[in-house]
C-alpha cells in the first residue's frame, strides 16, 4: 500500500465567472519515502491539487469529490479534528512564498516552538531546544540566537529555510512542497533543493513536489506527473519521462526549454496558443488546439489515463489518443530537434492536420 | 533575495534595543516641539485673528473701561506681540500657566485640572467598553460571514453609528435612569458630581459609557471585520492552519494582531480628539468634564478659557498619537528600524 | 573593432546610500545580442536603466555611437530615445490599463508623428500587431483582455513602433509559463533578424541568455565579474560566481545522471 493514494480528485469553485473545475478527476501514488513530482503551467491545477489534499483551498463553496488515503486514512471528508492532526504531524508543507508564508509579527523561534507544541506534549523550553535543532539541520548558521529574529531580518533563502524547518519539525512522513524555489536565486535554489535531498534521506520522508520547472523536479524525483487543464496527461519514472515521453504536451515542454546541455542557439519549439482557461475547457482532449498532431475525433473523445506500453509495467501512463507506434515515431523525430510538420512527415502522419483550432 | 550577508544576530539584538531606544527619543523630542509649536500656534489664532481688542475679549460681557483698562495692564497686551507670545509659552511649559479667566475668576489651568480626571474617566471607561465590544462584534461578524449573525450584527452596527449621541443619551436615560427612568437600574443625570467614592462615581458612569461607546463600538467593529477578514486571507494565515493549529488560534493570535494594527490609530485620534470633544456625553449626563467647560466658554465669550481647552484638547492629541507610534513599535517589529 | 554602437565606462550609482553599479564598463556592437546575467540585487537592471540614460549615473560614461550621454539635458537626449527602446518583465504592470492596446502600440508614433498622418498610424500599428503576432482586429480590445504572454506581445509591439537600433528587454520572459516563454523568445529572435535590432537581455536565467545571446556578461554586487562570447563563457567560465551560477542551475536529467 503506497502511503499517499489519491483517486480521482476533482476540485470545482464557483467564481464571479463561471464554474471552475481546476481539478479534473487526478489519481497518483506517493510511496513510503519516494518522490513524486507534478509539472504543470498556470491553471494546470497542480498547486490546487496539493493544498486540496491537506484541506487547505481557500475557496468557502469549493466542491471536492474523489478519495485521498494516506497511511489507509482517509483525509477527504474528514473531520478537522483529524485533520489538524495529520497537517504540521504526519504531513508537512512548504509554501511558495516564504515572506508572506511567515508571520510578520513573531520570531522565528515562536513561529518553530508553536508548530512542535501543536503535535508534541513538551514544555516550551524543550520546544526550543527542538526549533534550534531543526534551524542547524536546515543549514542556519547561529541558530540559538537565529530563534529571536523575525522573518524580515532573515534574506529568502533562510526564510525557506525557516519554513521547511517548521514543516519537518515533527518528522512527517510526506512533505509537500508547493512550487518552494520559485521566487529565489539559482544558487539559493541548488542549496534548497540539496537540503530537501538531505532531508529525505535522513529523516526517510516522501516528497510531494509540485512545480513549473521541469528540471527542478528531474533533480529531486522519482516519478513525474504532468498535468494539463486540471488532468495527468503523463506519468512515469523520471529517466522515462525525460528520455522517453509520449504526450504531446510532454514533448512540447521539453522542446520549449533551453538546454544548458544541448546546442545553444537551436530554435525553440514552443507550443502554440495558450494555456487553457479553467472555466471554458476545450472539448474531447483538452490539449486539442494547441496540438500539431490533432485530429478530427480528438475534439469529440477524451482519452483516458493509461499505460503508455500495455505490455510492459504500468508504471509509464499517458493520456492521448494517438497510437503507441505513431507517438514514438513522433518522439524519435523530435528528439533531435525536428519540427512538429518535420516529425509528421518523418512519421507518416501528414494528413494529420486538422483539428487544430 | 539580497546578497549581503546577516550581522551576526547576538551584535543584532543589541543593536535592535538601541534602535528602539533611539525611536522613543526621538518621538519624545518631536512631540515636545510639536506642543512648542502649538502652544505658539494657538496664541497667534487667538491674538491676531479677532478684530476686536484683546482686553475686551478677555473682559467677557458689558465690561467697564476701567476692567478693560486694568486687563490690559495686567496681561500686557500693549506689549509687541512677539513678547506676548514668548511670555505665553514659557508660562505654559515652564509654569503650567495657561492664562487667567475673568469670567470664571480663575486661573485657566485650575479650571482645566480640576475637570480633567472627569473626562478622563469618561473617555477611557468608554474606550474599555467599545474596544471590548467591537473585538466581540467584530470577530463574531468575521469568523462568519454572510451568515445571519454577521448581518445581523453590521445592520446593528450601522444603527447604532447613526444614532446621535444626545438622542441616545436621553433615551438611554428615559428608560434606565434611576430617578426617571422606565426601568430604573443606573444612576441618571447629575448623580456623577454628587457620587462619592470610586465606586460609587463609577457607578454613576456606567451608562454614559455606554452611550458615548456605542457609535465607536459600531465604527471599530466595522474596522475590524475587515481587518479581520482581509488578515484571514493572508499566507500567513495558511501557513498556521497547515501546522495543524486549532481555528480559534488561528484566528486570535495569528490573524487578530495583524487586523489590529488600524485599530490603534484610530483609537489614539479617538481618545485625543475625546479630551475635549466628549461635550454632548457630558452634558446629558451632567458631568463636570473639559467638553463643557469649554462649551460654557464658547457660549460666555470666556477667551481665556476657550484658548486654554483648545491648548489642551491640541496637547491631547500630539500626546495620543505619540502613544499610538510607540504602540506601532511594540506591536510591529518591522517598525522599529 | 569598429566603434561599438553603445558603450559605457566606469559606469556607477549609488541608491538609498549603496552602490548598486559599482564600475561597470562594457560595450555593445551593433547587431549583437548582449545579455546581462545575475541574481537579485546584482545590479542589472539598475545598468539597463542607467545605459538607457532612465536613471542618472553618479559617476561613469556612457557613448552612443561615439557620442557622450551623461550630462546631456533632455531634449538633447530625444534622438537617442528615438533610437532606443525597452521592454519589462512584468506584463500586468507596463501597460497602461485603461487604454487600449492599439492606442498603446500607437502612442510612440503619435508622439513623433510618425507617420504624420492618423490613417498612416493606424496602419502602421496593425502591421505591428501582426509582426508580433496579434491579430490586428483586437486594437480595441483593452490590456486586461490579454494574456501574459500576449502583453508582452503589445509590449513588443510598442517598443519596435518607431524602429529602434537598440532593445533592451528586462527579464522579459521570467513571469511567463514556459511554454509561453519560448514563444517570445521566438519572436524576440525574429524581430532582431528581421529589423536588424540590436538586443540587450537582461535575465537570471542562463540558459535563456544562452540560447539568445551572442555575448554575456556575468554582474555580481554591481560589478562584472566576467564577460565573454556565449561559447566561451558557458564551456570554459573563468570567475568562480560565473561557475557557481552554472553549477546550480538544475539540468534536465535524472539526479545521478549528471556529469559534473
Amino acid at each position: 500500500m503506497a502511503l499517499l493514494e489519491v483517486r480521482d480528485l476533482a476540485v470545482g469553485f464557483d467564481t464571479e465567472d463561471g464554474r471552475v473545475r481546476a481539478v479534473d478527476g487526478v489519481s497518483f501514488d506517493v510511496d513510503q519515502g519516494g518522490a513524486l513530482g507534478i509539472v504543470g503551467e498556470s491553471g494546470s491545477g497542480k498547486s490546487v491539487t496539493a493544498l486540496t489534499l491537506l484541506g487547505l483551498t481557500r475557496a468557502r463553496n469549493a466542491d471536492i469529490t474523489g478519495s485521498v488515503a494516506f497511511a489507509g486514512r482517509e483525509l477527504l471528508g474528514a473531520p478537522e479534528r483529524e485533520l489538524r492532526q495529520v497537517r504540521g504531524g504526519e504531513i508537512g508543507i512548504v509554501f511558495q512564498d516564504p515572506l508572506s508564508s511567515l508571520h510578520p509579527l513573531k520570531t522565528v523561534g515562536a513561529q518553530l516552538v508553536e508548530a512542535h507544541r501543536a503535535h508534541r506534549d513538551v514544555s516550551r523550553a524543550a520546544a526550543r531546544e527542538r526549533a534550534a535543532e531543526l534551524l542547524d539541520l536546515v543549514g542556519i548558521r547561529d541558530a540559538r540566537r537565529r530563534l529571536d529574529s523575525y522573518p524580515h531580518e532573515l534574506s529568502g533563502g533562510m526564510r525557506q529555510r525557516v519554513m521547511i524547518a517548521m514543516a519537518v519539525i515533527n518528522e512527517p512522513r510526506l512533505l509537500i512542497a508547493d512550487e518552494p524555489t520559485t521566487a529565489l536565486d539559482v544558487t539559493v535554489q541548488a542549496a534548497l533543493l540539496d537540503l530537501l535531498r538531505r532531508l529525505r534521506r535522513e529523516l526517510g520522508m516522501a516528497l510531494l513536489l509540485v512545480s513549473h520547472d521541469l528540471a527542478v523536479v528531474a533533480q529531486l524525483c522519482d516519478e513525474i506527473a504532468v498535468m494539463y487543464a486540471g488532468r495527468i496527461v503523463e506519468r512515469g519514472p523520471t529517466a522515462t519521462l525525460l528520455e522517453e515521453p509520449e504526450h504531446p504536451y510532454t514533448w512540447g515542454l521539453l522542446g520549449s526549454i533551453p538546454r544548458l546541455d544541448r546546442p545553444r542557439a537551436r530554435r525553440l519549439q514552443p507550443i502554440p496558443g495558450r494555456p487553457p482557461s479553467a472555466i471554458d475547457r476545450p472539448s474531447g482532449c483538452a490539449f486539442h488546439p494547441r496540438c500539431p498532431y490533432a485530429r478530427d475525433e480528438h475534439r469529440r473523445r477524451g482519452p483516458p489515463l493509461v499505460p503508455a506500453d500495455p505490455e510492459a509495467d504500468q508504471g509509464h501512463q499517458v493520456a492521448c489518443l494517438l497510437g503507441r507506434s505513431a507517438r514514438r515515431a513522433l518522439w524519435a523525430a523530435l528528439r533531435d530537434g525536428g519540427d512538429p510538420e518535420e516529425a509528421m512527415r518523418r512519421a507518416g502522419l501528414a494528413d494529420a492536420g486538422e483539428g487544430r483550432a | 533575495m539580497g546578497a549581503a550577508p546577516e550581522p551576526t544576530p547576538g551584535r543584532r539584538l543589541s543593536g535592535a534595543r538601541a534602535a528602539m531606544a533611539l525611536f522613543i527619543a526621538r518621538r519624545l523630542l518631536w512631540t515636545l516641539v510639536l506642543l512648542v509649536a502649538i502652544s505658539a500656534i494657538t496664541f497667534l489664532l487667538f491674538h491676531l485673528l479677532p478684530a476686536a481688542d484683546p482686553a475686551v475679549a478677555r473682559a467677557g460681557r458689558q465690561p467697564t473701561p476701567e476692567q478693560v483698562a486694568a486687563i490690559r495692564e495686567q496681561l500686557g497686551l500693549d506689549r509687541p506681540w512677539y513678547v506676548q507670545l514668548g511670555d505665553y509659552v514659557r508660562g505654559v511649559f515652564l509654569e503650567f500657566d495657561l492664562g487667567h479667566s475673568f469670567i470664571n475668576e480663575a486661573p485657566v489651568g485650575e479650571l482645566v485640572g480640576d475637570r480633567l480626571p472627569n473626562t478622563l474617566a469618561l473617555i477611557a471607561g468608554a474606550a474599555v467598553v467599545w474596544l471590548l465590544a467591537a473585538l466581540v462584534v467584530g470577530t463574531v461578524s468575521a469568523t462568519r460571514p454572510g451568515s445571519r449573525a454577521d448581518r445581523l450584527l453590521m445592520l446593528g452596527a450601522l444603527v447604532a453609528i447613526s444614532a446621535p449621541v444626545y438622542w441616545l443619551g436621553l433615551v438611554s436615560l428615559y428608560l434606565f435612569s434611576s430617578d426617571l427612568g422606565v426601568l430604573p437600574l443606573l444612576p441618571g443625570s447629575g448623580a456623577y458630581d454628587t457620587a462619592d467614592g470610586v465606586l460609587e462615581k463609577a457607578g454613576a458612569l456606567v451608562l454614559p459609557w455606554i452611550v458615548l461607546a456605542t457609535s465607536f463600538a459600531a465604527i471599530y467593529a466595522r474596522l475590524l471585520r475587515s481587518g479581520l477578514r482581509e488578515a484571514l486571507s493572508e499566507d500567513y494565515v495558511r501557513t498556521a492552519r497547515a501546522k495543524g493549529l486549532s481555528e480559534r488560534r488561528v484566528v486570535l493570535a495569528h490573524a487578530l494582531p495583524a487586523a489590529v494594527t488600524p485599530l490603534v490609530t484610530v483609537l489614539g485620534m479617538d481618545l485625543g480628539i475625546l479630551v475635549g470633544g466628549a461635550i454632548l456625553t457630558e452634558t446629558v449626563f451632567g458631568i463636570d468634564g473639559i467638553g463643557r467647560l469649554a462649551f460654557e466658554a464658547v457660549q460666555r465669550g470666556d477667551l481665556a478659557t476657550i484658548q486654554g481647552t483648545t491648548l489642551v484638547l491640541a496637547a491631547a492629541v500630539a500626546l495620543m498619537n505619540l502613544v499610538v507610534d510607540l504602540l506601532y513599535a511594540v506591536i510591529d517589529p518591522r517598525v522599529r528600524r | 573593432m569598429s566603434e561599438p554602437l553603445l558603450s559605457a565606462r566606469n559606469l556607477a550609482v549609488e541608491l538609498g546610500g549603496r552602490r548598486v553599479v559599482d564600475g561597470v564598463d562594457l560595450y555593445i556592437r551593433e547587431g549583437e545580442t548582449l545579455g546581462i546575467v545575475g541574481e537579485s540585487g546584482c545590479g542589472k537592471t539598475t545598468t539597463a536603466r542607467l545605459l538607457l540614460r532612465l536613471l542618472d549615473p553618479t559617476a561613469g560614461a556612457i557613448r552612443w555611437r561615439g557620442r557622450e550621454l551623461v550630462g546631456l539635458k533632455r531634449k538633447e537626449l530625444a534622438p537617442f530615445r528615438r533610437e532606443t527602446a525597452m521592454v519589462f518583465q512584468d506584463p500586468y504592470a507596463s501597460l497602461n490599463p485603461r487604454k487600449t492596446v492599439g492606442a498603446i502600440i500607437g502612442a510612440p508614433l503619435s508622439i513623433h508623428a510618425d507617420p504624420p498622418d492618423r490613417a498612416a498610424r493606424r496602419r502602421r500599428v496593425q502591421e505591428l500587431m501582426e509582426m508580433v503576432g496579434l491579430n490586428p482586429e483586437h486594437h480595441n480590445r483593452m490590456p486586461h483582455e490579454f494574456s501574459g504572454g500576449e502583453r508582452q506581445r503589445i509590449g513588443l509591439a510598442r517598443a519596435i513602433a518607431l524602429r529602434p537600433r537598440l532593445l533592451v528587454a528586462d527579464e522579459p520572459v521570467s513571469a511567463l509559463d514556459v511554454s509561453i516563454q519560448a514563444q517570445i523568445l521566438n519572436l524576440l529572435d525574429d524581430l532582431r533578424r528581421e529589423l536588424g535590432l540590436t538586443l540587450v537581455l537582461i535575465a537570471h536565467d542562463l540558459a535563456v541568455v544562452r540560447h539568445l545571446c551572442d555575448r554575456v556578461a556575468v554582474m555580481q554586487e554591481g560589478r562584472i565579474v566576467e564577460a565573454a562570447d556565449a561559447d566561451t563563457l558557458f564551456t570554459t567560465p573563468r570567475h568562480p560566481h560565473t561557475r557557481a551560477l552554472l553549477d546550480a542551475v538544475p539540468r534536465l536529467q535524472r539526479a545521478g545522471a549528471q556529469a559534473g
